[in-house]
């Protein structure tokens, strides 16, 4: 054939693997605009996940329970430690922080009406506390912040208990930036900054450094507060065991544990990608320093990053948390990223399921908002009533799984009734590899 | 006069009997004797009353004051009168660093020193320091007045937005976005009345004035270092 033969077979054009289509896109981005993408959500790569296990369910060894009938209980109280006034939740999903700020004041109130008729606690964020939330929420947990935007005494005694920010799944080591395109009258007002401006959340402490000062600050926060509210503390998932050690020996209530799946309403996309571990990765190390502590059930553990249904939660549980706590996925139950406002996706250069800039203040949904037009979509009842559903279906999804392995208390799963999908799944949550009885790092095996 | 032992009755019973106090009281002069450097003493106040505590105190004394004066006849921790909403606390002699961190809203006087990042993240209040201010003071500061009689350290008002800052003596360096600004008469005005009220003996025209140049005030790449 001679060599010049245009019909002659060719070599398929092959993209690159490591310069993908989606890789060389963003090259060009960044070369074009000279910024790094900043975007919301966490992490969408693939990483191991609640996914890869499965429960065993009872058979002949184990008895299970009826599925309707028999009791299944879902409550949980956190702050039993030292809080005079620990929080009685009715299931043990709660509502993680989120401002008011990143989302609109009809997103917030939304989250209280849906948290509180199906019995849990929502969470305020970096901005302070609106009267809309604190009206429509029955249990409130008040965040602390290192920007203490919008933080005073008075909104901290309203709350039923308070959360100390130390970091977050999306971007542990990280602060924040609320861009100015969202920084409206009202939320330049609450946070005592000029209207339009970039606000940052700095990344530490104004007044605090490490877990020796926490220890004094949480003091500090029980002495103002009458010894009466739970004091949580929230850590990203980075180094779980040795977190999970300092908070409670800085006299933590609760420890929350935020994986690299949990959500942030805006930073470095680099970050959300790149930094902390899957949520998977966090739980049993967490587990394992408070029980080391003999502080297990003690000091409660409330696991998010990437919870979305019933088995998530049961999955958490059953390796150790109290509770879960969810952002993005209450948010979807709200309408965010539904293929209803496709149209409007397009237009904004992204697509239903895809959208993420909810920095930018543009959200069809009215959720991620402060333009006034975009937020009236969002009728705060009709959403409320969507999250109650939602939290009323992971519940039901977390007992049916429960009685399944014939526990009459969703808390009682544990690790013991799970198996995991993958060599990965097995490493991280400590529990066989399915048709063995052998996870990676075993105690008494070799790998 | 009320004076309560702290050493004796312990910190608790202390911030439990000051946060009681009514608005109305009539019981308004306290004196907190033997403090020893205790932790969060006089917090969470809501109440005209005067508190003088007889000698140094650790971290956060005064901290989120409403209303109230706090006198700290000695030096305080880190911390002292962080996130104040309103009222006054006086630090007789030095204090830590943090000093006035968050504030919303009151005056805080030092009537020594301050250490480092005096004034972190301001949001209204008003700090007259006497002395000099460690390094990174007024930190990302929001809001109100930082007076220093003396000198400032590195990186003065780095990031800031609102506040305003005032030196007498010399600035070590000033940190990114802040620069010397114009001193206009309204603020000689502003200036006199806080070290009129902070019993500090110094003259307006003896400062310069310090604040945003708000080229960070918008994310530009070129800014990124």
């Amino acid at each position: 054939m001679a060599k010049d033969d245009k019909h002659a077979p060719r070599t398929m054009p092959l993209q690159s693997a490591t310069f993908s289509p989606e890789v060389n896109a963003e090259i060009r981005r960044a070369a074009a605009t000279g910024i790094y993408d900043i975007r919301g959500g966490g992490a969408k790569r693939r990483v191991p996940h609640f996914d890869d296990l499965l429960f065993l369910g009872a058979s002949m060894s184990r008895y299970p329970l009826e599925g309707y009938r028999e009791r299944c209980d879902t409550n949980v109280v956190l702050g039993t430690r030292f809080a005079k006034k620990p929080i009685e939740l009715d299931i043990p999903i709660t509502i993680a922080g989120m401002s008011f700020g990143a989302l609109s004041a009809q997103a917030k109130e939304a989250l209280g009406r849906g948290a509180s008729a199906a019995g849990t606690s929502t969470t305020t964020g970096d901005g302070g506390m609106t009267p809309e939330e604190r009206g429509q929420s029955k249990t409130l947990v008040y965040q602390y912040l290192p920007s203490r935007y919008g933080m005073n005494p008075v909104d901290l005694r309203k709350a039923d208990a308070i959360e100390v920010v130390v970091g977050q799944g999306a971007k542990p080591g990280g602060g924040g930036m609320l861009l100015g395109q969202k920084i409206s009258d009202r939320v330049a007002e609450m946070r005592d900054l000029p209207k339009g401006i970039d606000q940052r959340s700095a990344c530490r402490h104004p007044d605090w450094t490490g877990p020796d000062d926490l220890e004094i600050k949480i003091l500090e926060l029980r002495e103002i507060t009458n010894w009466e509210k739970p004091i949580y503390v929230k850590v990203g998932g980075a180094r779980p065991y040795f977190d999970t050690t300092l908070a409670v020996k800085a006299g933590a209530d609760v420890v929350v544990l935020d994986g690299m799946q949990g959500g942030t309403a805006a930073t470095q996309d680099v970050f959300i990608e790149h930094v902390g571990q899957p949520t998977l990765a966090c739980i049993r190390d967490a587990v394992r320093a408070l029980q080391d502590q003999n502080m297990h059930r003690e000091v409660q553990l409330i696991v998010s990053g990437g919870i979305r249904t019933g088995a998530d939660v049961a999955k958490a549980l059953a390796l150790g948390a109290d509770a879960v706590s969810i952002g993005t996925a209450a948010m979807v139950a709200m309408g965010d990223n539904d293929p209803k406002f496709e149209e409007e996706y397009q237009k904004l250069g992204s697509t239903a399921g895809a959208y993420d800039d909810w920095h930018e203040g543009r959200d069809p949904a009215g959720i991620s908002t402060q333009d006034p037009e975009l937020a009236a979509r969002l009728d705060p009842v009709e959403a409320g009533r969507r999250l109650r559903n939602y939290l009323k279906v992971m519940t039901l999804e977390a007992q049916t799984l429960a009685r399944a392995c014939g526990k009459n208390h969703v808390q009682h799963l544990e690790p013991e009734d799970l198996v995991a999908l993958t060599l990965e799944a097995a490493a991280m949550a400590q529990v066989p590899l399915a048709g063995t009885s052998w996870w990676p790092g075993k105690p008494g095996t070799t790998f | 006069m009320q004076t309560f032992d702290l050493e004796a009755k312990g910190l608790r019973a202390l911030n439990e009997t000051l946060q009681a106090q009514a608005p109305q009281t009539n019981e308004t002069a306290w004196e907190v004797v033997n403090p020893r450097g205790s932790h969060a003493i006089a917090v969470g106040l809501d109440a005209p009353l005067d508190v003088t505590v007889r000698g140094s105190t650790g971290y956060y004394c005064a901290g989120m004051n409403q209303q109230a004066t706090v006198r700290i006849k000695g030096s305080a921790g880190p911390g002292v009168a962080e996130n104040m909403m309103s009222g006054t606390v006086i630090v007789e002699g030095d204090a830590s660093q943090y000093a006035g961190a968050t504030g919303h809203g009151g005056l805080l006087v030092i009537k020594g020193n301050a250490s480092s990042r005096c004034g972190i993240s301001m949001k209204g209040i008003d700090i007259v320091v006497a002395g000099n201010v460690g390094h990174m003071s007024a930190f990302m500061a929001q809001k109100g007045n930082l007076v220093v009689c003396g000198d400032a350290g590195d990186a003065l008002g780095d990031s800031i937005y609102e506040a305003r800052l005032f030196v007498r003596g010399k600035v070590k360096s000033l940190g990114a976005d802040c620069e010397e600004k114009e001193m206009r008469p309204e603020h000689l005005e502003t200036l006199r009345d806080l070290l009129e009220r902070a019993e500090v003996d110094a003259r307006p025209e003896e400062f310069k004035r310090y604040g945003s140049a708000r080229k960070l005030y918008n994310f530009d790449i070129d800014n990124a270092y």
